[in-house]
């Protein structure tokens, strides 16, 4: 079981940051998000575009700020559970809680700071007759471990980036790789466009074009999926893994059961210290709502430094809190 | 003015006035009628949780952008009448527009 004094829920910008103003007071933080990257919205919508409305930082790329919250946060020391889903918060009998993933990581924190702004990314699943029968016994959303593909069949669907970068990737490792592509031009990057048809030209692999997958067969696990043309032909290829790239969308999850106030798919927060109506629960960023709230990453930074200054009590019951400006101390790390 | 006709999952149509000289997008008017879209992106054609699909009236739309059509190629739902409504403008052509929000199916 992992042991911190504040659980973060999601590692977006304003989860990043809430790290900084908790490391201030030297709470130390572990941060959990159902991506295999930090970032949030950040790295997983809009990287590459500049972000004009972070004081001091004008036009700053939003890959570059998710680098730069890391970097001044390196001092800190987080821990970092990447690409899994907090599920499940227990209180324990001292009040503490523990947070546990669906992959079964428990975290045992004093306080709780759920940062998760739209919700988890969840992948956007096509509709193939039983995905999700086979999940867990040949079907993947992401790719975590490319070496459990090696010298394995492996059909990729999926016309973006990812699906062009993964196939070419896989191309290297797995012993057959097939792309499934609905349309016949890719509009990726222009050079993965370019790589993905090369390969098939080489023979190195197949590239199934004005198709989609639609059915998957096996007997518990994984053995073939069957490709319908926009013709109507119908083809079946065997495979161990099948993977659909198709982006991900933003959902409440779990969230939306742990009995917090929820409004429009936002926890309902005390602007006094953005506490939830659970003792112990703050809600930051994107994901809380209260009369005027703004969804910018200006204003989940500054939440996140008061609701630290209110988690205090909670990590060091018997301390008394004083203010002081970096100015004056510095950062001093754990 | 023109009328744009919604149609949800059970095939139950509705009527929308909407407004040509306002400058505002279809995603826009959706929200605008409270429709429940979530437009992540404002509007960027980044999010794809603006999709339609067009059922009637396609050929009265503009051809759709790159970063339209680079997004709809990232959907697994999307097909030959899928658009962004962030992409659309509405004008006068768009009369009688019939379409169903298919964002919202997703969920
Ligand atoms: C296209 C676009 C442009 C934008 N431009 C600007 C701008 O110019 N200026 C500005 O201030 N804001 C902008 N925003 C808004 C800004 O991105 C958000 O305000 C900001 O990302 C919120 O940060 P956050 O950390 O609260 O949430 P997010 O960035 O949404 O991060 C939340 C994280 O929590 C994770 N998560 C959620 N639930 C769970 C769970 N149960 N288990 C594990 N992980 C979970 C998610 O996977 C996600 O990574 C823009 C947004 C978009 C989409
Ligand atoms: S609002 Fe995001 S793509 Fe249209």
């Amino acid at each position: 079981m992992i042991t911190t004094d504040i659980c973060i829920i999601g590692a977006g910008p304003v989860g990043l940051f809430a790290v900084f103003e908790a490391g201030l007071l030297k709470m130390r933080c572990h941060l959990i998000d159902a991506l295999p990257i930090v970032g949030g919205q950040l790295a997983e919508i809009y990287p590459q575009k500049p972000i004009y409305d972070i004081p001091g930082a004008p036009g700053i790329i939003a890959e570059d700020l998710v680098k730069n919250l890391l970097v001044q946060i390196e001092e800190f020391k987080p821990g970092f559970t990447l690409g899994e889903r907090v599920e499940f918060l227990e209180k324990q009998e001292d009040e503490s809680y523990i947070v546990t993933t669906n992959e079964g990581t428990a975290v045992h924190c004093k306080v709780v700071v759920i940062a998760a702004g739209l919700g988890s990314f969840e992948p956007r699943k096509p509709a193939v007759e039983r995905l999700e029968h086979f999940e867990g016994k040949g079907v993947h959303y992401m790719v975590k471990k490319p070496e459990q593909f090696r010298d394995q069949h492996v059909v990729l669907a999926g016309g973006g980036d990812s699906a062009l970068d993964w196939t070419i990737f896989l191309a290297d490792i797995a012993s057959h790789v097939t792309l499934v592509h609905r349309g016949d031009t890719f509009r990726g990057a222009p050079d993965s466009a370019e790589k993905v048809f090369e390969l098939a030209e080489k023979g190195k692999i197949n590239l199934i074009l004005q198709s989609q997958v639609n059915s998957l067969g096996g007997n518990g696990v994984l053995k073939e999926v069957s490709i319908l043309g926009n013709d109507k032909s119908i083809t079946t290829i065997p495979t161990d893994h099948f993977i659909p790239l198709f982006g991900l969308s933003p959902k409440l999850g779990p969230i939306a059961d742990w009995k917090l106030g929820v409004e429009k798919s936002a926890v309902v927060v005390n602007t006094f210290d953005y506490s939830t109506n659970v003792e112990r629960i703050y809600a930051i960023g994107d994901i809380n709502t209260y009369p005027g709230k703004l969804k910018l990453i200006l204003c989940g930074f500054h939440e996140a430094a008061i609701m630290m200054q209110s988690a205090f009590k909670y990590v060091y019951p018997d301390q008394k809190l004083s203010f002081k400006y970096t100015t004056v101390n510095g950062v001093n790390a754990f | 003015m023109i009328n744009i006709t919604i149609e949800n999952n059970l095939g139950e149509r509705q009527n929308l006035e909407v407004p040509v000289d306002m400058g505002f997008n279809l995603m826009e008017i959706l929200k605008a009628y409270e429709y429940d879209i979530m437009a992540t992106c404002g509007g960027m054609a980044l999010c794809a949780t603006c999709h339609i699909e067009v059922l009637e009236g396609a050929d009265k739309l503009p051809e759709c952008n790159d970063n339209e059509l680079a997004t709809l190629d990232t959907l697994p739902d999307a097909d030959m009448n899928s658009r962004l409504s962030c992409q659309i403008r509405p004008s006068t052509d768009m009369n009688g527009l019939v379409i169903r929000l298919k964002a919202l199916q997703e969920a």
